[in-house]
């Protein structure tokens, strides 16, 4: 187990490592230019330019910068700005270009809205998408399991952001069936409210692909062996499908719902941008339109740190569904 | 006296001593539909099995044995089964009886050990405890109670430090005692009758005697019967008492199982005797094989479905393609019962014998 752990964090950083040269080295060869976008329009001249490249410390070799960024990871960095020196402590991910604040609270005063919304999210396509698999199985070949796999597949076919935004049309701008998002500071019950529409559209449109997933692994293991064996001990068909069925199909669910949470906690762009709620996936989307350095690589850094942890979490949880597992 | 009583408690379904038929199969038909066409998996399957007795089904892969054991337990979906005629197990006609019916006597009236050990375990469950949820789905008791009860039957069943291996997983248990501890699940509700779907098909052959002699020693203890369904005659000489021979879902003969090993009266019994390739053979010598194939059960040959792989069909001639034999004493033998139209098949059967 020790062993398993020190080669997973080891594997770890080292991905994540890759992940920000590569994040680097992308935003230096493309054609951004911080400067120009803190300064649009051609208002600056080239010598305003040069310096805001100065100020941002944009003049220096890409490895300097590399590895200065790197330090202050670690054992943080001074910034001077303005004649000022700003002391930005470990781990740092320095100052946004554009609003100047701090690249940690951009992240983290936003990451709980995303937190909130992933889970709200993962609780309603876990259920739907989870019970309706197992009932199509439970079906298979009848009317029952044609229907919902039909209209699930239909749900699922249709463009993502269409439906978001269509549903955000309807039942949050014109009917006005659900709340519109609001933060936090202005109550927890506005707030979660809010959350309801988005959660809501994206948990259903996330649960068709659960729906197919619970269904392929509980038609194959109602037909396992063992399945036939507790049936023959005279318990319930529901303990039968449940206890003895669904528990040995949630390995592959498990896997998939690790990372799919993963991805939801790193942003959902097009959720957050449609329903218009602050978190880190909005934030991200424009940190790119800004050129916004320090942000886009604080995000990036994020997310591959949540999607790490998450494999971790998943293959060491994985031991704890299939026994015959072993981690070593 | 003592056999009319016998008679009343028979009649009245409640077996309670040893010979008392436990389970009644008669004229058992089960089909599946397909897109195919109608799979005729068992016809008019008839049989008894009795307390304190084994009977061995034996036949080749496809006759119906496993089908017509797992009907008794009702363990093909309705929906996709057509089942007629009776099955009788302990007085209660189960042909058409519904869900709850079956999960009261699953377990409890009849059990079933399965082939493959292995996979007939839940994964991810402990040995221990899938015992002591068949104990618990029919006796009110809690949780401890049932898991001491799954450490007695493996106890039971000759599985050492018992307590330790209760706490472990199936993946954790050799494959003798994956078996063994089927069999405590099998009996951990003292079950009337047990069957046994080829136990030691999937077991080296050093531990398949002690995985019968375990099943022998239990039927003593427990006074249940035993249903062995198997197609290796070696299992059936060493264990069974009584034998009924499948072929292409018909029974084709039966009676007491030594006698039917050592004077097979049905061609189909005799060619498979015939094919048990023996160490004292000559090495060079082809092995005698039944020729053909067993059937498709969506086509059954007309008349008796052995007829085409039957060496004898030319002395009876067009009967065999015409008309089903029914079933019939065996000419010259007590307590045998056969399916064929030989007229003497004993003496025709030993004449082929000779000429060989």
């Amino acid at each position: 187990m020790l062993t398993f752990i020190l080669r997973r964090v080891g594997l770890a950083i080292s991905v994540i490592l890759a992940t920000l040269v590569a994040t680097f080295v992308v935003f230096f060869a493309g054609p951004s230019d911080p400067a120009q976008s803190l300064c649009p329009e051609n208002r600056c001249n080239a010598e305003r330019l040069q310096a805001i490249r100065v100020n941002l410390g944009l003049d220096r070799p890409l490895t300097v910068q590399f590895v200065e960024y790197f330090k202050g990871l670690f054992v943080g960095r001074d910034f001077e700005f303005a004649g000022a020196t700003n002391h930005c402590g470990a781990p740092c991910l320095g100052f946004s270009y554009h609003t100047g604040r701090s690249v940690n609270d951009e992240l983290f005063s936003r990451f709980p809205n995303t937190v909130v919304l992933a889970l709200m999210a993962a609780v309603i396509f876990l259920i739907v998408g989870v019970t309706i698999g197992i009932v199509a199985a439970v079906r298979r070949g009848t009317a029952t399991d044609r229907i919902l796999i039909g209209g699930s597949q239909v749900f699922g076919a249709i463009p993502y952001y269409i439906l978001a935004l269509l549903f955000a049309l309807y039942m949050v701008t014109f009917w006005r069936v659900l709340p519109q998002y609001s933060s936090f500071s202005e109550g927890p019950g506005v707030y979660f409210a809010g959350m309801i529409a988005p959660a809501f559209i994206l948990g259903l449109v996330t649960s068709t692909s659960y729906t197919r997933y619970t269904r392929n692994s509980m038609i194959e293991t109602l037909s396992m062996d063992y399945v036939r064996t507790a049936r023959s001990k005279g318990i319930s068909e529901r303990r039968v499908l449940v206890n003895h069925g669904l528990r040995a199909a949630m390995g592959p669910i498990v896997t998939i719902l690790g990372l799919d949470i993963a991805a939801l906690l790193t942003g959902t762009l097009i959720t957050e941008k449609i329903f218009e709620v602050d978190g880190i996936g909005r934030r991200a989307l424009q940190a790119l339109f800004d050129d916004d350095l320090p942000v886009i690589m604080g995000t990036v850094l994020m997310a591959a740190v949540i999607v790490v942890l998450a494999n971790l979490i998943v293959d060491i949880g994985y031991s704890f569904i299939d026994p015959r597992v072993r981690l070593a | 006296m003592t056999a009319t009583a016998e008679q009343f408690t028979t009649t009245m379904g409640e077996a309670s001593q040893a010979g008392d038929v436990v389970l009644d199969v008669d004229d058992l038909s089960i089909a599946f539909p397909t897109e195919e066409g109608l799979v005729r998996a068992v016809s008019n399957l008839t049989y008894q099995a009795r307390l304190g007795r084994t009977l061995a089904i034996v036949g080749e892969s496809g006759s119906g044995k496993s089908v017509s054991s797992m009907a008794v337990l009702g363990l093909h979906n309705p929906k996709r089964t057509q089942i007629t005629g009776s099955i009788k197990l302990d007085g209660q006609e189960l042909v058409g009886a519904s869900q709850a019916t079956f999960q009261k006597l699953r377990s409890t009236t009849a059990a079933m050990v399965f082939q493959d050990p292995q996979s007939s375990l839940h994964p991810f469950h402990k040995v221990g405890r899938q015992i002591a949820e068949a104990y618990r789905a029919h006796h009110s008791v809690s949780k401890a109670v049932a898991q001491k009860r799954a450490v007695e039957m493996l106890d039971l069943v000759g599985i050492p430090t018992p307590a330790r291996r209760a706490l472990q997983f199936p993946h954790e248990f050799s494959g003798g005692m994956r078996q063994r501890a089927m069999i405590a699940l099998g009996l951990v509700n003292d079950p009337k009758l047990l069957i046994a779907d080829e136990p030691t098909t999937a077991l080296d052959v050093t531990v398949q005697a002690q995985i019968l002699d375990l099943i022998n020693d239990m039927q003593k203890e427990f006074g249940s019967a035993v249903i062995l369904i198997t197609h290796d005659l070696a299992v059936v000489a060493e264990t069974a008492d009584d034998i009924l021979v499948m072929y292409a879902g018909r029974g084709v003969e039966k009676g007491d199982a030594k006698e039917v090993l050592s004077q097979p009266s049905h061609p189909y019994t005799h060619g498979l005797l015939q094919s048990i390739p023996s160490a004292s053979d000559d090495a060079t010598a082809e092995l005698k094989a039944i020729r053909g194939a067993p059937p498709s059960l969506l086509n059954l040959p007309s008349g008796c479905s052995f007829h085409p792989r039957c060496d004898f069909q030319k002395l009876v001639g067009a009967a065999c393609i015409d008309t089903l034999p029914e079933w019939r004493p065996t000419p010259g033998l007590t307590g045998r019962e056969l399916r064929c139209h030989l007229e003497d098949p004993v003496a025709t059967l030993q004449n082929d014998e000779g000429a060989k």
